[in-house]
């Protein structure tokens, strides 16, 4: 039997100090964790202990020395159920072979944040992880120093084995971890010197890769409980549409089919919080027995759909009350363009961001200006798993079982709908097959929550990739148009950037290169739309920075300057005699990745004959530069290599944020070559892998090199900012290898274009 | 519905389905086998793969009426214990981020290199081109594959 040990509510409360001598001293109350959760092995079997003592909230200790530690965070692919447990086990002094993790379930009471979005995980549990695990492992030394009658002092802990230095006694964690339990928690414990890390800074391995490669169940679409009904949304076919009226005989005598209903996904006077965006208000939902059959009786429901009026929402977005319109009407994407258009270049309606020096006066007395325009569309998430979950509710307790980033924010999403307080609400999350911060809006939480209320039955709701792809949420389309102003020497003297968006604006107004040019205007706009957007890997700066980027090495080129001494040149400026005062980056971290990506790709001696792009961004805390080279193959590109230099300040696990990196290269490549929504008359043209293009294996790159910049600055986010540097770095190379400058997402058109010029050229 | 006896990683089950009902449902609804992943459903993610007789198929696109009796192999039963020099390569290179789409990739190179033990950049980018990673793995599934292929030669 194993039992585990739990404690009595007190909320965790934390406060820091910075000690003189490099340590931290932290004060704090825990509150254990208040529920068990079943045991997941690592990839190498281990001894189970009898029993398990839990010293707080993060972590508990088996008898014979094992410990669990429980990840806080949702699991999307970023790792952090490998790379938060690893912190809190280097403060423990345990050794990472004898660690069990396991993925912790919503507990408000013991964690914060509990949240998968904004590469924000590590960085902002960096302290209160080290605390566990420091607060732990002062327990253990405290029960030591009793049980071994000697002064605490004299232990130190090595691996889990704490060792009297004036005798050889010593003792494991397991055996002391009962009297631990019972201690008084610390109100004060000091956590380690950077420079005394053994394993925050090395690779570890996925916890849950054994896992993966035997095919385990782990995703949300795993779940199978006894008695679970299978149900799929039938939503409008078109954005401006919606639900008219439904024939449920015409399918009920389908086999499996169980139920037919109409389900609200929230309550009409309901006030949506950020991530309650969804698309559609009602959606019919067709319930059977098996995933087979619902799919079918799913494409044979008559439904009739109708115009829907405008809808408004009041939302209360991070306590911001906010109003969203969704004006009637069905869109197309020419449509789209066309008023992107109009607006960037008659400046109606446009705010006035930022404004340094005399942008006006700089443009006029320019030797030479630049003036370009930037188009990317609508994007879908496309997660490799879809949509789901589970929901069991009764009248005495909710329990939902899925894939989710946001899951205290689906707890009051759910509590409103359902009409049932939080504490009968419980949320477990899966590993995710994947989350780009799609999950962050759960309307697929309140859907199989209403819906199991409704049918008084367990429910997994599934959306097949066509629902998943035509629901909305996408990553919006954006626009900017940029001027640039040269004196006669060649130096920026005027920057201007206008930027906008369906339905949000992409400008960062105090991002680089503002504050390296003395005149400066950043003006953005926005057009409302019906067609939902959500965050997607890199909000905004998944668009902009390719564009800046690429701008800029236009710039340069018009400048005379290679586009690496350009942007160093600039940063300088920023360093030494900054323009303003509200610049959101750190000008040498931003110049330090591009000095170690000019080593790494030998851009000074090995560019010649190469059709090499460069670029680089900020952008959650980070710094990430890319060069990329790449030659024209059969029609399409084949991208050779990627060189990738980042600032991330520590890097907890280098091999997993390597794995990261990567894919963001691959992600952002695949995204700006490749991907595009787009609409006829309010219908997504796309809505499956075979009108979506997905990057492929032969796409990718075939040779990634990632590098890091060695600092022991805190460490910030990982999971973003290598996505959207690199489509700078690809259309500048583009250009190299076409002669032609890119300006249009899905860069596949402009070269399809560019190839059938050739041809009638030739 | 009609019953179907089919052949699943060396043992016989029966199923009462609907003769259309992809293997992938079968798998998944019926023989709580869910390590075959659902992506697509239109043989354009990989997701699905199995082996049929050894080579690879989206069982999303097959009918568990034309399964007959063919030898069908999930990831489940790729080995017993999780060992097969395909899975080992996934875990020393830690191929995984989300991890969804591996099940397929690794059916899909199993298959390859049974094929063809020595595959070069070409061959693997040709065979594992109708498998997906959305989070962009392809990198590592490339020096997996010729990890294990390393490994196949030398054992
Ligand atoms: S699910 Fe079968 S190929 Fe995508
Ligand atoms: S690892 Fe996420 S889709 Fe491949």
């Amino acid at each position: 039997m194993k039992t585990i040990k739990t404690g009595i509510g007190r909320r965790s409360f934390i406060k820091s100090v910075s000690l003189a001598g490099g340590g931290l001293v932290i004060g704090f109350n825990w509150m254990a964790c208040k529920r068990a959760v079943e045991a997941e092995n690592k990839n190498v079997a281990l001894e189970m202990p009898e029993e398990w003592f839990e010293l707080n909230g993060y972590l508990k200790v088996g008898d014979n020395g094992v410990v669990t530690i429980y990840s806080p965070n949702p699991e999307i692919g970023q790792n952090v159920k490998t790379s938060m447990p690893m912190i809190v086990a280097e403060e423990l002094d345990v050794d990472w072979k004898n660690v069990v993790v396991e993925q912790a379930p919503l507990n408000t009471d013991v964690f914060s944040r509990q949240l998968a979005g904004g590469s924000q995980s590590i960085r902002q549990g960096w302290e209160t992880l080290r605390m566990a695990g420091a607060t732990a492992r002062q327990m253990l030394l405290m029960a030591a120093a009793d049980q071994l009658q000697v002064p605490i002092e004299e232990l130190s802990v090595e691996k889990g084995i704490i060792s009297h230095k004036n005798s050889d006694k010593s003792i494991g964690f397991g055996e002391v971890a009962a009297a631990a339990s019972k201690l008084e928690v610390p109100e004060e414990v000091q956590l380690k010197d950077k420079k005394d890390f053994s394993i925050i800074g090395t690779s570890r391995k996925n916890v849950d890769a054994k896992k993966i490669v035997t095919g385990k169940p782990l995703y949300g679409l795993d779940t199978y409980e006894d008695g679970m009904l299978i149900a799929m949304i039938v939503q409008p076919p078109a954005f401006g549409k919606r639900l008219k009226s439904f024939d449920a005989e015409s399918i009920k005598d389908m086999p499996g089919i169980v139920d037919v209903v109409e389900l609200e996904t929230f309550k009409e006077d309901y006030k949506r919080s950020a991530f309650d965006i969804d698309a559609f208000d009602k959606l019919v939902v067709v319930v059977g027995k098996s995933t087979w059959e619902v799919m079918n009786a799913k494409k044979a429901l008559k439904v009739e759909w109708e115009e829907s009026p405008d809808i408004i929402h009041d939302m209360e977005i991070f306590g911001r009350e906010m109003t969203v319109n969704h004006p009637k009407g069905l869109e197309n994407t020419d449509g789209h363009k066309k008023m992107m258009e109009q607006i960037a270049s008659k400046g109606t309606k446009i705010e006035v961001v930022r404004e340094d020096g005399s942008p006006k006066k700089a443009f006029k007395n320019a030797a030479k200006t630049v003036e370009r325009s930037y188009y990317a569309p609508f994007l879908a998430h496309n997660c490799m798993e879809p949509m789901n979950f589970f929901a069991d509710v009764t009248d005495e307790k909710a329990t939902l079982i899925g894939p989710i980033q946001t899951p205290e924010f689906m707890e009051r999403s759910v509590s409103e709908r359902l009409g049932m307080p939080k504490e009968k609400i419980d949320i477990q999350m899966t590993r995710m097959g994947g989350g780009f911060g799609r999950r962050l809006y759960g309307h697929f939480v309140t859907e199989a929550a209403a819906l199991s209320q409704k049918l008084k039955a367990p429910v997994k709701l599934v959306y097949t990739r066509e629902d998943d792809m035509a629901f909305g949420t996408y990553r919006p389309s954006y626009h900017v148009h940029y001027k640039a102003a040269l004196d006669e020497n060649n130096n920026l003297v005027g920057f201007h950037v206008r930027a906008g968006g369906i339905p949000e604006s992409p400008l960062f107004s105090n991002r680089f290169p503002a504050g390296a040019v003395d005149n400066y205007l950043a003006e953005s706009w926005t057009i409302d739309s019906n067609i939902t957007t959500g965050a997607f890997r890199a909000p905004r700066s998944n668009f902009i920075a390719g564009a800046e980027q690429s701008f800029l090495d236009e710039v340069a080129e018009a400048a005379g300057k290679d586009p690496i001494d350009f942007r160093l040149d600039l940063l300088k400026k920023a360093k030494e005699n900054p323009v303003g005062e509200k610049n959101d980056y750190e000008p040498e971290r931003y110049a330090g990745v591009l000095e170690l990506v000019r080593k790494r790709s030998n851009w000074d001696t090995g560019s010649t004959g190469k059709n090499r792009g460069v670029a680089a961004y900020y952008c959650h805390n980070s710094y990430v530069a890319h060069v990329l080279d790449l030659s024209l193959k059969n029609e399409g590109v084949s991208i050779e290599n990627v060189y990738c230099a980042i600032d991330c300040g520590i890097v907890v696990n280098p091999d997993a944020a390597t794995n990261m990196a990567e894919g963001g290269s691959i992600d952002g490549i695949g995204s700006a070559m490749y991907g595009e929504i787009s609409f006829d008359k309010g219908v997504p043209q796309q809505n499956n892998f075979d009108n979506y293009r997905m990057i492929r294996h032969s796409e990718a790159p075939k040779n990634i090199d990632v590098a890091f910049v060695q600092n022991d600055t805190d460490p910030t986010g990982m999971g973003e900012p290598p996505f959207p540097p690199v489509m700078g770095a690809l259309a500048n190379a583009l250009y190299k290898a076409t002669g032609k400058r890119f300006y249009s997402q899905p860069f596949i058109k402009e070269l399809n274009e560019y190839n059938e010029n050739k041809v009638l050229k030739s | 519905m009609a019953a179907f006896k089919i052949n699943i990683n060396g043992k016989t089950e029966t199923v009462d389905v609907d003769p259309q009902t992809p293997l992938l449902w079968v798998l998944r609804d019926h023989l709580k086998l869910v390590g075959t992943k659902y992506g697509c459903g239109i043989a354009q993610c990989g997701a699905c793969t199995v082996h049929l007789n050894g080579s690879a198929v989206r069982s999303c696109q097959l009918p568990i009426s034309a399964v007959q009796e063919n030898q069908v192999t999930t990831i489940e039963g790729l080995s017993e214990n999780g060992d097969h020099p395909v899975q080992q390569a996934w875990l020393e290179v830690d191929v995984p981020q989300c991890g969804y789409c591996q099940a397929g990739q690794i059916m899909t190179a199993s298959a390859l290199l049974k094929e063809n033990p020595n595959p070069n950049d070409e061959d693997i980018e040709t065979a594992m081109n109708g498998n997906i990673c959305r989070c962009g793995t392809y990198t590592r599934i490339k020096a997996a594959i010729k990890t294990a292929a390393s490994k196949t030669q030398s054992a």
